[in-house]
């Protein structure tokens, strides 16, 4: 628990903070009085419609472009008064046009501020096979040149290149406009895994609203170098500041916004069956009796997720193994009981499984989602009975209670 | 030797004044490459920095296209008041001639550049000049070539008339044979080399030049 209480106390230290900037254009104000404190490990969006300064406030971050008043802090330390070349160094910049070097490797590319920074040559391979195998791209792709990847590949070597000087703040302007749709969902999974992955923060330029209500922790809505509302995408969805949102939001959204910004963890059945790994098969087989279930999943003693185990696993191994230990499957799929479910029934669907294990912030298993919470889920999406969700959820499929280890909090 | 035709006779000049010819060839040739690099010297700085204030990109194109309009053998002459007859006058005017070719090319490689990949180097931290070394010069480094090998051609072009201020070279060669009564063999002697020198140099640097693109590199790994 003091483990849980330290994590929020650093989650509410600024790491960003912008205050009063403004940008001048020839009279012409870009950017005007826009004030924000960011926290490590946010993920915000900049949204707005061309010319509202979206752009001109991020690019302002990395000093691409110098304020004409107001200040910006990052990490306590005034931007401003940084050496713009190494600042830049510290912080990661993916554009939308890719920029990767068209005369550099894979592997050089991926390099290129690792170099600047004047790592060893080994130091630097071995960074770019860490990043490679983090867009699960194969290795002998490290000595491609640009030119011979799609452009979703590309684009993920984009964004891998951020990361590869262990940068803590990575500034994206639109990184996946010029992107099919496909491409582009991919890349957004990929992005916030990473980023929910690796606690990285990011400041994140987009006109598209999907993408910002997918990704964003934070919205940042801007109009002619205002800011319109800052607010998170339930928020955003629920008290729209204002028409102009509204429309940027688009009706269609609006009335999906009910069903669609459920959690996870209210949707979720929270007896899900789980066993530690020390125990013998017979017990594990004896559980899954009891209970009419074909798997169990796999915690620690403190109920962090490790696994699972399946019935075909413990009939095939039941005469050579003796612990679950030994047959479990490591690789488990999961979900946090934080996320929305409108981006989590898709994953789900998409990977064909036929239950997922929620957990908390701490990897903690607190429920499972199964297909059948999904039928719920697209019912009442299809004939809107929000209460429907609400009688299920609450319903444990058994009552015992014994060898539940659900998380201390209610979801 | 009148009854032999014309191939005979050219083959029997070079087979008794061989080395002549040959010591002519790489002294025309070296005319030739030190004018040149002598340009790009100065030409690809130059067209670097007028990349970077395109306010002098007009003026100091305008002052290399009219250098160019100059017929070069009143160039010749005109610097010969200057430096007198020999050698460095014709390197002089090979050296005005390849400025335009070079500063041109060195100026539209530059801005070649995709600015996206400007922009994306210069947010991950290079600075101006690892942003020139790093970025811009390989991947404009095609299309300088492309200038100097423009210009290396001409300058073998002009160092041929390089015989008129007594540089030597294998115009010598041409000039005595217009001056002797049926030279034509003696014509080609020094025609044809120079003709040789200039379409060989074409090839060298057209393959220098597609090595040097960025697209190649592409090519060459996935075989």
């Amino acid at each position: 628990m003091e483990l849980v209480a330290l994590k929020r106390m650093e989650l509410t230290y600024v790491f960003l903070e912008m205050k009063h900037l403004s940008k001048v254009y020839g009279g012409k104000k870009a950017v005007d009085d826009f004030n924000l404190s960011v926290a490590k490990g946010e993920f915000i969006c900049f949204i707005g419609t061309s010319g509202s300064g979206k752009t001109t406030t991020m690019r302002m971050i990395n000093r691409m472009l110098n304020p004409s008043s107001g200040s910006i802090e990052l990490e306590g330390e005034d931007v401003l008064k940084a050496d713009p070349v190494k600042l830049r160094r510290k912080i990661g910049y993916v554009i939308q046009n890719i920029g990767l070097m068209p005369h550099m490797t894979i592997r050089d590319n991926i390099t290129i501020v690792p170099k600047l920074l004047k790592w060893s040559e080994d130091k630097r391979n071995e960074r770019a096979k860490e990043m490679i195998k983090m867009v699960e791209l194969p290795e002998d792709y490290l000595d491609r040149y640009p030119s011979e990847l799609s452009g979703g590949q590309q684009q993920r070597i984009g964004v891998v290149r951020a990361l590869a000087a262990d940068q803590d703040l990575i500034l994206m302007d639109e990184p996946f406009g010029a992107l099919d749709p496909i491409t582009r969902e991919s890349l957004q999974d990929f992005v916030k895994d990473l980023q929910e992955r690796l606690g990285k923060t990011l400041i994140f330029v987009t006109h598209d609203m999907d993408e910002a209500l997918k990704l964003a922790t934070r919205i940042v809505v801007m109009s002619h170098g205002k800011m319109v509302q800052v607010a998170t995408p339930d928020e955003i969805l629920q008290h729209p500041a204002n028409e102009f949102v509204e429309n940027l939001i688009g009706k269609d959204r609006l009335i999906q916004a009910k069903p669609s910004i459920t959690t996870v963890g209210q949707v979720m059945y929270n007896n899900a069956v789980s066993i530690t790994p020390g125990r013998s098969l017979k017990e594990a087989l004896k559980l899954m009796h009891e209970k009419r279930v074909d798997t169990l999943l796999v915690t620690d003693d403190m109920g962090i997720l490790k696994g699972y185990v399946d019935i075909e696993q413990i009939d095939y191994n039941y005469n050579t193994a003796t612990s679950v230990d030994d047959v479990m499957t490591r690789k488990v799929f999961y979900v946090n009981e934080n996320s929305i479910i409108r981006d989590t029934v898709e994953r789900i669907l998409k990977r064909g499984y036929k239950n997922v294990p929620v957990v908390d912030q701490d990897k903690k298993l607190v429920g499972i989602v199964t297909r059948a919470s999904l039928v719920d889920i697209v019912y009442d999406a299809l004939w809107g009975e929000p209460d429907a969700t609400a009688h299920t959820k609450k319903e444990p499929v058994t009552d015992i209670k014994e060898e539940q280890k659900v998380g201390d909090g209610k979801p | 030797m009148t009854d032999l035709n014309i191939f005979q006779q050219l083959i029997y000049y070079f087979s008794h004044n061989g080395m002549y010819v040959l010591s002519q060839f790489s002294r025309h040739f070296l005319i030739s490459i030190y004018g040149v690099l002598f340009a790009a010297i100065v030409g690809i700085p130059l067209g670097i920095l007028i990349s970077r204030h395109s306010k002098l990109s007009t003026t100091v194109i305008g002052i290399a296209n009219v250098i160019q309009t100059v017929p070069s053998l009143a160039m010749l002459s005109i610097i010969m008041l200057g430096l007198g007859l020999g050698v460095n006058t014709v390197i002089a005017t090979v050296f005005l001639y390849a400025l335009l070719p070079i500063i041109k090319n060195t100026y539209s490689g530059m801005e070649s550049v995709d600015a996206s990949i400007l922009d994306s180097g210069k947010g991950m931290g290079m600075t101006r000049f690892q942003l020139l070394y790093m970025v811009e010069l390989p991947l404009s480094m095609s299309v300088i070539m492309a200038g100097i090998r423009n210009a290396l051609v001409l300058a073998i072009g002009i160092t041929a008339i390089g015989t008129f201020v007594g540089a030597g070279g294998l115009g010598d060669i041409i000039i005595r044979g217009t001056n002797a009564t049926n030279g034509g063999a003696i014509i080609l002697a020094g025609a044809l080399p120079t003709a040789l020198m200039a379409i060989i140099s074409d090839l060298v640097l057209g393959w220098l030049q597609n090595r040097l693109d960025p697209a190649y590199k592409r090519a060459k790994t996935s075989k």
